[in-house]
């Protein structure tokens, strides 16, 4: 990273995130939810998951939502996970459409676009903006390397890995690098932006190409690999909740290591590092 | 002062952030209504199909199974029994006086009974079926090759397409006959057949009868049920709702391939 740097108040300004990071980052918080989303609308036209070449083999679906008719006959959604059946009226299975009507659909209007279900318009989503994400996605991993992005902030140095029952330590309770420690990103961090960046995304693209019957003519068989053409479409939807659950955990920690400073260095490229840091 | 104006550009930086999410959500659902834009995400076929074109040999097989692959029941989707007088007249006499109308720009007009087409050079192949809903069926077909019954009627060299026409009317007073199109490349492909047997039987109603089109590369609605005719054009923006098919008129993609 450049150093520039200019003096404040309590510390000093420190350039953290160059520009093509910080614009892959704000592509990735706009894209990301129109994919997660028109993907779930998608979903919504056949609800289930199995496990195999096909969806049809005499064992039932991994994972069902659908709906039934209740005592009163009313509408009841049902998700059946491993042969176990829970309620989830509201939510899964069956939830209020635009109308504000009880309706039989996997995941709910709030969470598909369109919100409506409309698998053609869905697919048009997701399939233009999949072209979007892997064009820029090569793009970022080649800058990574050829700027050493990479090797200088990404990959774990020697005392990261001296360092990590400590580091696990002060994640469990809180307790977040601050002052110089700061300009780094530390290795859990590291591990879980190479976790996503070169296991998850290309997890997820490969297990979409796989669905596609054109792509599959490419080397007939490559998709059984990772189990057959049903697996492949639930090992896409698995990805894409551990996509969610990654999100998750770093919004958290943008929040708890100082929402602002963090906000302001993915804008700006300025991070904070406060000079009355305790140095340990 | 300092203070107090990081306060009101944070909070508007807040308002901001939450404006864009509501704009986003609430556009996205403007934007999948509108024209123009449906027109912009549907360049994302465009680029499907040319990338899978470019990468995809063209004689590329699809992946075929074994007899233990085969699903117990094959899903009937759409329509299972084709509300058309005509077709049902047809089906009693076990499709005895059917025959396929092969015309459009040809040098040889022709029409085929079902044992003209058992006759033409065919093909066997357990093959799985992905229907665009996310559901997959593994199935054994045998039909006549599509490229040796296109062989037999001389294409015109202007054609660019192939149109099939069927009996399954896809309203309920009788309208919209289901049709598919597809391109030269995929027509000629050796596993694109015109299938009269699923399973070692004659083909079920549900699944087609007497013909379907089988094209494994792509997905399920683009293997036409009920063939009654077929048709070689250079375009097809006057069949139908232009778009080359029954779910293409819908907003579906021509190319299925993904």
């Amino acid at each position: 990273m450049t150093k520039s740097e200019c003096p404040v108040s309590d510390g000093y300004m420190y350039y953290r995130h160059k520009l093509p990071v910080r614009i892959i980052h704000w592509l990735n918080v706009i894209l990301l939810p129109i994919l997660l989303m028109s993907g779930l609308n998608i979903f919504n036209a056949h609800s289930a998951f199995y496990w195999g070449k096909s969806s049809y083999t005499g064992n039932p679906p991994l994972l069902e939502m659908r709906s039934k008719e209740g005592n009163k006959g009313e509408i009841v959604g049902v998700t059946r996970i491993f042969g176990h059946e829970f309620n989830t009226t509201g939510l899964l299975g069956a939830s209020k459409n635009m109308e504000g009507e009880l309706d039989e659909r996997g995941f709910p209007s709030w969470l598909t676009l369109p919100g409506v279900q409309w698998l053609a318009m869905a697919r048009r989503w997701h399939l233009s903006i999949a072209w979007v994400l892997v064009t820029y996605g090569i793009c970022f991993v080649s800058y990574s390397i050829f700027s050493r992005h990479l090797q200088r902030d990404l990959l774990p140095t020697k005392e990261d890995w001296r360092s990590i029952g400590k580091t696990l330590i002060d994640h469990l309770l809180l307790r977040h690098p601050t002052g110089e420690a700061a300009k780094n990103y530390n290795l859990l961090q590291k591990l879980a932006y190479l976790a996503v960046i070169f296991m998850l995304f290309p997890l997820i693209i490969l297990n979409g190409l796989g669905m596609s019957p054109g792509m599959d003519a490419l080397l007939p068989g490559w998709i059984d690999l990772f189990g057959g053409r049903q697996s492949v479409r639930t090992i896409h939807f698995i990805v894409a909740w551990s996509l969610v659950a990654f999100l998750a955990v770093h919004l958290f920690q943008v929040i708890v290591t100082g929402f602002w400073n963090n906000l302001r260095s993915m804008i700006t490229g300025k991070y904070r590092i406060s000079s009355e840091a305790e140095h340990e | 002062m300092n203070k107090n104006s990081e306060i009101t550009r944070r909070s508007l930086l807040a308002r901001v952030l939450a404006g864009a999410c509501a704009l986003t959500l609430g556009g996205c659902q403007k934007l999948s209504e509108s024209t123009w834009f449906s027109h912009i995400l549907g360049t994302g076929e465009k680029v499907t199909y040319k990338m899978q074109r470019l990468l995809i040999p063209r004689k590329a097989m699809a992946q075929e199974f074994t007899k233990a692959d085969r699903s117990p029941l094959f899903r009937s989707n759409g329509t299972a029994m084709p509300n058309n007088p005509a077709y049902s007249a047809m089906a009693d006499k076990g499709f005895a006086d059917f025959r396929l109308q092969v015309g459009g720009l040809v040098e040889r007009p022709m029409s085929f009974s079902l044992n003209d087409i058992r006759a033409l050079p065919s093909r066997t192949q357990t093959t799985r079926h992905d229907c665009v809903e996310g559901w997959s069926a593994i199935g054994e077909w045998k039909g006549a090759r599509l490229g040796a019954l296109l062989e037999a009627v001389r294409p015109k060299p202007n054609v660019h397409y192939v149109v099939f026409h069927c009996a399954d009317p896809m309203e309920e007073d009788g309208g919209s006959p289901y049709y598919e199109s597809i391109d030269l490349e995929d027509a000629f492909h050796p596993q694109t057949i015109l299938a009269y047997e699923l399973n070692n039987e004659p083909l079920p109603v549900a699944n087609g009868a007497p013909l379907r089109l089988r094209l494994e590369r792509q997905l399920g609605y683009k293997m036409a049920k009920y063939v009654m005719s077929i048709e070689l054009v250079e375009d097809f923006p006057k069949i139908a709702g232009g778009k080359g098919g029954y779910w293409e008129d819908q907003g579906y993609e021509w190319y299925a391939g993904i």
